[in-house]
């Protein structure tokens, strides 16, 4: 197992006993999985996030990431570098005068330099389909808003992580751009078996990139498991405020209506869906 | 009557820059919901940040039931008309306590405090918030800091209000409850509405969608007129809402459905009496 959660609890003010942020948590992810992370604004995805790479150490548990306990560990670069943490809306924390210098701060603070360096920006503009030569001498700030966010991530993927975590990549983009950047998340996992943790407010999106959701609600975890298992608790999921993609709730609601036994409802893409929908109308 | 009047309208930020807006030719009828897409950078926050004189056009004019923003001695007037919410629900709102952040407008108008008081009623009452006006912002949740900032506008009672991806940053039920606040606005108060989002569910609840491309109006019209140009909205960075793309795909395979279907309840009613 790649990165195992154990026991792992919360409490951002000590003084207050028994108000857990993240309380009782266990998971395992294996290298190379995609995990879709969702709960609702508050259900503690962000501070769980953070306590994986080391940003913030958790009151009680141990999380292993390839074989170390990281809560024990003194020196957290490696865990930084290890894990990498795409924040949301990560364009408002590029501050160098051009994309390369933005995208080398990292590995430069590994220690990197010359064309070491120059090839690891490089590669990792690449990774998400920025032309180097076209990109490295460009301001920032004078990009659009889906260019900054590749930046950012760029960023973040130039320190050759083992994990990327990204919160709500996509918040803000338009839809070309929003699809673009998942084709390359997904890409990016196929080609260098990167393990992904994606948290992300959009059912749909999660539904069609993740192995495996798992769903927080006032910092347990509530459900876990396959899309199409997660999204057959429609009534659960609508109860936590979240609810089903559009698409699993047309399923489900045709198959109430139309009262028919064995109509599947655990469905979220189009194409599953109409062929499901034309089985049961011609049936 | 139009409660705003866009004439050629030209804009850019600085004498040698690029034209961020060009050739926009706009109304906004009184009462109206008016959704604006458009691909990242098209110009949809600097229209909106026009609309109530935060920028003001390089050519051209914007008019506010017929007072023009390039008159400073308008702006008092328009800003108090044209009211704004932003994207991030934690930049918006100053005060310690919900109800103190809602009367900031109102008491900079000077109107007397049992006025105020009663804006500030009224004003939460309509996003559905009143039980919260003691609340700590801090302590609530985006969609309930969102409906604050709508209520901080609303008690400046202003024709229209102007909302600039008031939900990207909100979890589902978060957006749900922001946009439902806005369409009870628009049909009990009658408020003009001008909405910018990328969630084209969103889009489906205007009376006209406005498509930006590159700084100009692409295309104007119903969401139906709107979402059966398949191909042109897709070349505007633009897709059709998932509902619609399910729809779509059954209509191809043979089964008897209308173009517009945008909306989950309405593809299995017409489903349902196609059984
Ligand atoms: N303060 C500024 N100074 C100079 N240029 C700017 C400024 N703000 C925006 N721009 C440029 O103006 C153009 C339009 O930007 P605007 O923010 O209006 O787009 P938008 O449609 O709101 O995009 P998004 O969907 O990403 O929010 C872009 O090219 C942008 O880079
Ligand atoms: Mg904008």
């Amino acid at each position: 197992m790649f990165i195992e959660v154990r026991n792992l609890s919360h409490n951002y003010d000590k003084e207050l006993v028994g108000n857990y942020t993240l309380k009782d948590i266990d998971f395992k992810v294996e290298k190379g999985e995609f995990i879709g992370l969702i709960g609702h604004t508050g259900s503690g995805k962000s501070t769980l996030v953070q306590t994986l790479n080391g940003l913030i150490k958790p009151t009680e548990g141990e999380i292993i990431i390839g074989g170390s306990d990281i809560t024990k560990e003194k020196d957290l670069k490696e865990v930084r570098q290890k894990v990498g943490l795409v924040f949301q809306y990560p364009e408002h924390q590029l501050f160098e005068e051009n994309v390369f210098l933005d995208v080398a701060f990292g590995p430069k603070n590994l220690g990197l330099e010359g064309e070491e360096l120059e090839e690891r920006v490089k590669e990792a503009l690449v990774a998400v389909n920025l032309n180097y030569k076209e990109f490295k001498d460009k301001s920032p700030f004078k990009l659009s808003g889906g260019q900054q966010r590749r930046v950012a991530i760029a960023g973040v993927l130039a320190m050759k992580p083992e994990v990327l975590i990204l919160d709500e990549p996509t918040a803000g983009l338009d839809p070309k751009a929003r699809e673009e950047l998942l084709q390359e998340i997904t890409s990016l996992q196929k080609r260098s078996g990167l393990t992904i943790i994606l948290i992300s407010h959009r059912m749909e999106e999660v539904g069609q990139l993740a192995d495996r959701i798992i769903v927080l609600e006032k910092g347990k975890i509530v459900l876990e498991g396959t899309p199409n298992f997660v999204f057959s608790h429609v009534d659960l999921l609508e109860g936590i405020g979240l609810g089903v993609p559009q698409i699993t709730k047309v399923m489900h609601e045709l198959k109430n209506k139309l009262n028919i036994d064995d109509m599947r409802t655990d469905l979220f893409t189009i194409l599953e869906a109409k062929k499901e929908i034309l089985r049961v109308m011609r049936g | 009557m139009s409660l705003i009047n866009i004439e050629n309208l030209h804009y850019r930020y600085n004498s040698k820059g690029n034209w961020v807006l060009k050739e926009v030719d706009l109304e906004v009828n009184s009462g109206e919901f008016v959704v604006i897409v458009g691909h990242n950078g098209s110009g949809k926050s600097t229209l909106a940040k026009m609309l109530n004189g935060l920028l003001i056009p390089t050519e051209g004019d914007i008019e506010i039931n017929g007072r023009s923003t390039k008159d400073r001695d308008n702006i008092w007037n328009i800003r108090q008309q044209v009211g704004m919410v932003f994207q991030n629900p934690d930049n918006q709102l100053i005060a310690n306590i919900v109800e103190e952040d809602v009367a900031f407008g109102p008491e900079n108008l000077g109107l007397e405090s049992m006025k105020i008081r009663d804006r500030v009623d009224w004003a939460l009452k309509e996003v559905g918030m009143e039980e919260f006006k003691r609340h700590a912002p801090h302590n609530l949740s985006g969609g309930q800091k969102q409906r604050i900032a709508i209520a901080g506008v609303l008690a400046m009672k202003p024709k229209c209000l102007v909302l600039d991806e008031p939900t990207a940053m909100l979890d589902p039920l978060g957006r749900k409850s922001v946009i439902s606040t806005i369409e009870k606005l628009n049909k009990s108060l009658g408020m003009t509405v001008v909405h910018i989002t990328h969630f084209m569910n969103e889009a489906i609840k205007a009376d006209r969608i406005i498509v930006m491309d590159g700084g100009r109006v692409a295309l104007e019209g119903t969401p139906k007129d709107i979402f059966a140009k398949v191909n042109q909205i897709k070349k505007y960075n633009l897709d059709l809402p998932q509902v619609a793309q399910l729809a779509l795909e059954l209509q191809k395979s043979g089964l008897d459905l209308p173009d517009d279907i945008f909306e989950v309840d309405r593809l299995v009613n017409l489903l349902c009496s196609l059984k």
